[in-house]
């Protein structure tokens, strides 16, 4: 028994190494591709060269006699396979438009990478060369790659539906009708903002793979996949395939990042599955690093237009939003959704009246689909409230952090009914705003500012500044009720005390990189005693883990953590009725600390969790009407959602003659409450931070005007690597959640909320100067300098 | 990413490679470090059905002191050419350039030849030979021969090499004590230069190639010539763009590339100038 009798420290709170990293250092962890499965069929699938195209015919004859060669199907063949077409789970408008996608075209392909045919074939290799020998004729059409060409509907790319409009989606709330007019035509001051959010490629380092195995009798089939979503899966899957659902079984076996892009449901997914029973063998695919920037979703692509209002002190009035967001071809898992994550974030952090008017027009266009990624609406509603403030700060001249303290919801107001109706339950922004600023030294970088940035300087300098919130945990189930969402957003857990004391956590969250076996075995460590070390967190297997709901949005420590605390509370309690009975006293008069129950005031009379334990599995001895063993299962429906918020601060140098931006510091103040685990905590951050950073600056997926994306490979779509980032400075407060007995918020998307507006703000307020006071990202070399050249050729 | 079938033969020697890649013609590439060929190959880009490994040729992988030059073999990795005592003495630019070269990995796999051979404009190391007014000793059938490097580049990805030739040594003049500048331009490290500047100057003499300002490697010849005649850096800079015709791609416009040049051009002959 190894269950540590004498720990004074909490465990919550420390700096432990990752357990699951030896594993993946040393290569032996196993990711989908890696399993070995005999007798595996191969899919390769072939894909449209064609943005917006008819399909004329599909000549698979010559394919067919490649050698290893299989089977080849096309939509056509597949059609009745599928019980209904692939899952939105998001019907944002009861007249959301959602034209019907199959996981192959049947007549037409509306992006570059759309499945038109399948072919099943002995080996990779065989596989892929076969799909050079089949011959598509197709009658090319119009592309609509450009939104509010889109939105014309001079080319409608699903006639099914008549137009390309998916949805508009309203947030309109006043304390009066007319307040927002009223606002604005009575504003001292108003700024009028677009904004472009790019769309990015997620691009995880595993790129996807799936497996289908069929079991040798009666039809279960188990599907392994390299997804953030095992138990979402299954039941889309089995919807959509009509598979009793009880039949099937996902796997996410090790995953190599997601951030969103494998929170969905994919058409190789079922094809697998499909072709896996048809054929009644294995069959498995691997995404090719080009497939994988075509047909894995894309994320941002919002055009925004923001308004201010604001008195003559700048404190503001009225916040108007109107967006159009980019669907690509087809609504995928949460597509229509992403852009309203964003819808109550658009007044960021600040003391806003009721007078907010927010509306969101999305469209298909003949782009890979667009879904969530890191941050999903988010980043795009922080981006927008904190470049315009800083635009606001510039059309009255003052300091844009004057401005934001000004603005700030004050710490004494928390909790804050915003103007939503939503309820933010804790913050404190100005003391996160005073210790970055702290870090920066804010005042001597002004100084210094004024010194370098003169005429003709060759380098200048630029501070930028971000207060964010990140609205996260999703979700509480009748919020996401009233929001339209097709599931809760609860989750589960189960604790189980086996025989020897050793312990196994159960969680219905499915990691793919976040450390959650380290972080949940603390969490029951600290809530059972127990040594982190003694405990198994099993997930991502719905067999071994039937309930839950997935890694997503931030929401598996403030969620699914939080599920593990209360089912440990629950064992704690029924081996307190134990206890009680072993020491003959009345359970109220028993205290648990450390591992061990004593009789209050009398610390002698105790007995140990693994003695209970114990007593419990051989239950020769037990209360009456006391079950067996010891283990707990508990359901967390979180009250709110949980909202971690922060200030960034960002120092850039650019150099004017060739527009390069180099980040001097970055500075990160983070609050996610009480942090289970510091070092990944710090993790999340600094990744977060980068992946905005590198849509500030770096990335965009390009698409030429006939829908060709320009960016298929990592030398062409620059995922900025370590060498090229700044050093990241890091620091926090801790504001605990009251709504959660951890005190617990999530922090997994915290950093890419508030970086690409901290860089935007500091690369304008270097060249605002120059007379720069738009850019669109990335703020590219070529872009700056081309900003800079229109600015100085219009003096 | 998986390339289309092909055949794969293993040189011991470079006589041995000829032969072979005379046998099977067109089709037939010669495989060094594979880090310019494997990518293409990997895309669908480039469908050789017969792979000649040369890697394992010993003999061609040296960097000796001849003299007025250094006689570099065509397998010599790029790492040791960042690395070696006699390059950062003799030719301090190429040994420079050499450390800008992808990154480690590739550094320790990629050769000289094999990127000289590639032609790739956007590569750093045809560039600077050029600069440095190299000659390339390439082995044939009917034995060697020796191509300056300004006669050497004819088109995107072309060279002066013949099907059955072979890149087997780089010659290139010691700079004796010459300024020298290596300006890489991009926007992360491991990248192709966006646009990219390898120069030198001694008293009145100046070599200045560009990276990445065409379908090949570009000698900045007029900017060379203005120097002889006396013109200021800064005067001479403006012409940096005259003998190249750069392409637009998604790093940069054909304006935006043609401004690069003259700055980095400038910035090259100024540190040069030092």
């Amino acid at each position: 028994m190894s269950i540590t009798q004498e720990r004074t420290n909490s465990i919550i709170g420390q700096r432990m190494l990752r357990r699951e990293d030896p594993a993946l250092l040393t290569g032996e962890a196993k990711f989908t591709n890696d399993l070995v499965i005999p007798g595996a069929l191969h899919l390769a699938v072939l894909r449209s060269p064609y943005a917006h195209a008819r399909i004329k015919s599909i000549d698979v004859t010559d394919a067919l006699t490649m050698p290893g060669v299989i089977a080849i199907y096309t939509g056509k063949d597949l059609h009745a396979t599928w019980a209904a077409p692939m899952p939105c789970a998001w019907p944002v408008t009861p007249d959301m438009k959602n034209p019907a996608h199959f996981p192959l075209a049947l007549d037409k392909v509306c992006y570059v990478g759309d499945g038109v045919a399948a072919v099943l074939a002995n080996s990779e290799t065989e596989s892929r060369d076969a799909l050079d020998a089949i011959d598509v004729a197709y009658e090319p059409l119009q592309a609509v790659t450009d939104l509010e060409v889109a939105l014309s509907d001079k080319t409608i790319i699903h006639e099914a539906i008549g137009t390309n409009k998916s949805y508009t989606w309203n947030l309109k709330v006043e304390a009066t009708e007319g307040a927002v007019d009223e606002a604005f035509k009575n504003a001292a001051f108003t700024v009028s903002e677009r904004y472009i959010q790019q769309r990015l490629i997620p691009m995880a380092m595993e790129p996807r793979a799936v497996v289908a195995v069929p079991q040798p009798f009666g039809g279960d089939i188990t599907l392994y996949s390299a997804t953030q979503v095992p138990h979402i899966l299954k039941v889309m899957t089995a919807i959509t395939l009509g598979i009793p659902e009880h039949q099937l079984r996902v796997v996410a076996p090790a995953v190599g990042g997601g951030f969103g892009s494998k929170l969905d449901v994919y058409a190789e997914e079922l094809l697998c599955v499909a072709l896996s029973r048809k054929h009644g063998a294995p069959v498995r695919w691997v995404e090719e690093r080009t497939e994988n920037t075509q047909s894995t979703i894309h994320g941002r692509g919002q055009i925004q237009n923001i308004e201010l209002a604001a008195d003559k002190d700048g404190k503001l009035t009225a916040v108007r939003v109107r967006l159009i967001g980019d669907m690509g071809a087809y609504l995928q898992l949460v597509t229509p959704g992403v852009p309203l994550l964003g819808a109550f974030l658009y007044a960021g952090v600040y003391d806003l009246p009721v007078a907010y008017d927010f509306s969101c027009t999305s469209v298909f266009t003949t782009m890979t689909p667009t879904d969530a990624y890191r941050g999903a609406g988010r980043p795009e509603a922080t981006y927008a409230i904190e470049v315009a403030m800083d635009a606001l700060a510039r059309k009255m001249k003052i300091d844009p952090y004057e401005l934001r303290k000004r603005n700030y919801i004050k710490k004494e107001q928390f909790p804050y009914t915003a103007f939503s109706g939503l309820t933010y339950d804790s913050g404190d922004h100005l003391a996160a705003a005073e210790k970055a600023m702290g870090h920066a030294d804010y005042a001597a970088v002004r100084k210094k500012q004024a010194t370098q940035n003169v005429a003709g300087a060759r380098k200048r300098l630029g501070i930028g500044m971000t207060s964010y919130f990140e609205m996260c945990g999703l979700a509480p189930s009748r919020v996401l009720a009233s929001l339209n969402y097709g599931a809760g957003g609860w989750e589960s857990a189960t604790v189980r005390v086996l025989p020897t004391s050793k312990v196994q956590v159960v969680t219905g969250t499915s990691p793919h990189g976040q450390g959650h076996e380290t972080s949940w075995a603390m969490i029951a460590a600290e809530k059972l005693g127990v040594a982190p070390e003694d405990i198994d967190v099993l997930h991502s297997d719905t067999a071994i883990a039937p309930l839950g709901l997935d890694t997503y949005g931030s929401r598996s420590l403030a969620v699914g953590g939080v599920a593990i605390a209360g089912a440990c509370d629950k064992v704690i309690d029924k081996a307190r009725l134990i206890a009680a009975h072993q020491l003959e006293c009345a359970a109220e008069d028993l205290e648990f600390a450390q591992g061990t129950f004593s009789v209050k005031g009398s610390h002698d009379k105790a007995v140990p969790l693994a003695a209970i334990a114990f007593a419990a599995f051989t239950a020769h001895n037990l209360p009456d009407g006391v079950e067996p063993n010891l283990e707990a299962q508990y359901t967390h429906d979180p009250k709110n959602f949980s909202w971690p918020f922060g200030a960034h601060i960002c120092i850039v140098e650019i150099d004017t003659e060739t527009g390069k931006v180099d980040v001097l510091k970055y500075i990160a103040v983070d609050d996610c409450g009480i942090q289970i685990n510091p070092l990944i905590v710090e993790g999340q951050v600094h990744g977060g931070v980068v992946q905005g950073l590198a849509q500030a600056l770096y990335e965009e997926a390009v698409y030429d005007t006939d829908g060709n994306l320009k960016t298929t490979n990592l030398a062409e779509y620059l995922v900025p690597a370590a060498c090229d980032v700044p050093p990241i400075t890091t620091d926090f407060t801790v504001t605990p959640s009251p709504t959660n007995q951890l005190g617990v918020k999530g922090v997994g998307e915290a950093g890419t909320i508030g970086a690409a507006s901290t860089v935007m703000n500091a690369v304008i307020d270097a060249l605002s100067g120059l007379g720069v006071t738009k850019l669109d990202m990335p703020a590219s070399p070529n872009n700056v300098w081309k900003a800079i050249q229109a600015a100085q050729g219009g003096k | 990413m998986i390339p289309a079938a092909f055949e794969y033969k293993r040189a011991g020697s470079a006589e041995e490679a000829i032969n072979l890649i005379g046998q099977y013609g067109d089709e037939a590439k010669f495989l060094a470090g594979g880090h310019s060929l494997i990518p293409l190959m990997k895309l669908r880009l480039a469908q050789p059905t017969m792979l000649v490994d040369i890697g394992r040729v010993k003999d061609l992988s040296y960097i000796k002191d001849a003299g007025d030059h250094i006689a570099i073999g065509a397998l010599t990795r790029h790492m040791d050419v960042e690395k070696s005592p006699v390059l950062s003495q003799h030719v301090p630019l190429l040994a420079h350039a050499a450390g800008y070269v992808g990154d480690a990995q590739v550094r320790h796999r990629g050769t000289i030849g094999g990127s000289i051979a590639h032609a790739d404009p956007a590569g750093d190391i045809p560039a600077t030979t050029l600069a440095l007014g190299a000659t390339y000793v390439v082995q044939g059938p009917n034995g060697k021969r020796e191509i300056a490097a300004k006669d050497f580049y004819k088109g995107f990805l072309e060279s002066a090499l013949a099907a059955d030739e072979m890149l087997v040594e780089i010659k290139v003049p010691k700079m004796n004590g010459a300024g020298w500048s290596f300006q890489k331009f991009n926007r992360r490290a491991v990248d192709w230069a966006i646009v990219g500047v390898a120069a030198w100057r001694n008293n009145g003499a100046s070599g200045v190639a560009l990276v990445n300002m065409g379908s090949t490697p570009v000698l900045a010849s007029a900017v060379s010539s203005a120097l002889a005649k006396g013109a200021s850096v800064a005067d001479a800079a403006a012409h940096a763009a005259d003998d190249a015709e750069p392409q637009a791609d998604l790093n940069a416009s054909v304006e935006y590339r043609t401004h690069l040049a003259k700055v980095l051009v400038r910035r090259a002959l100024e540190q040069a100038s030092k």
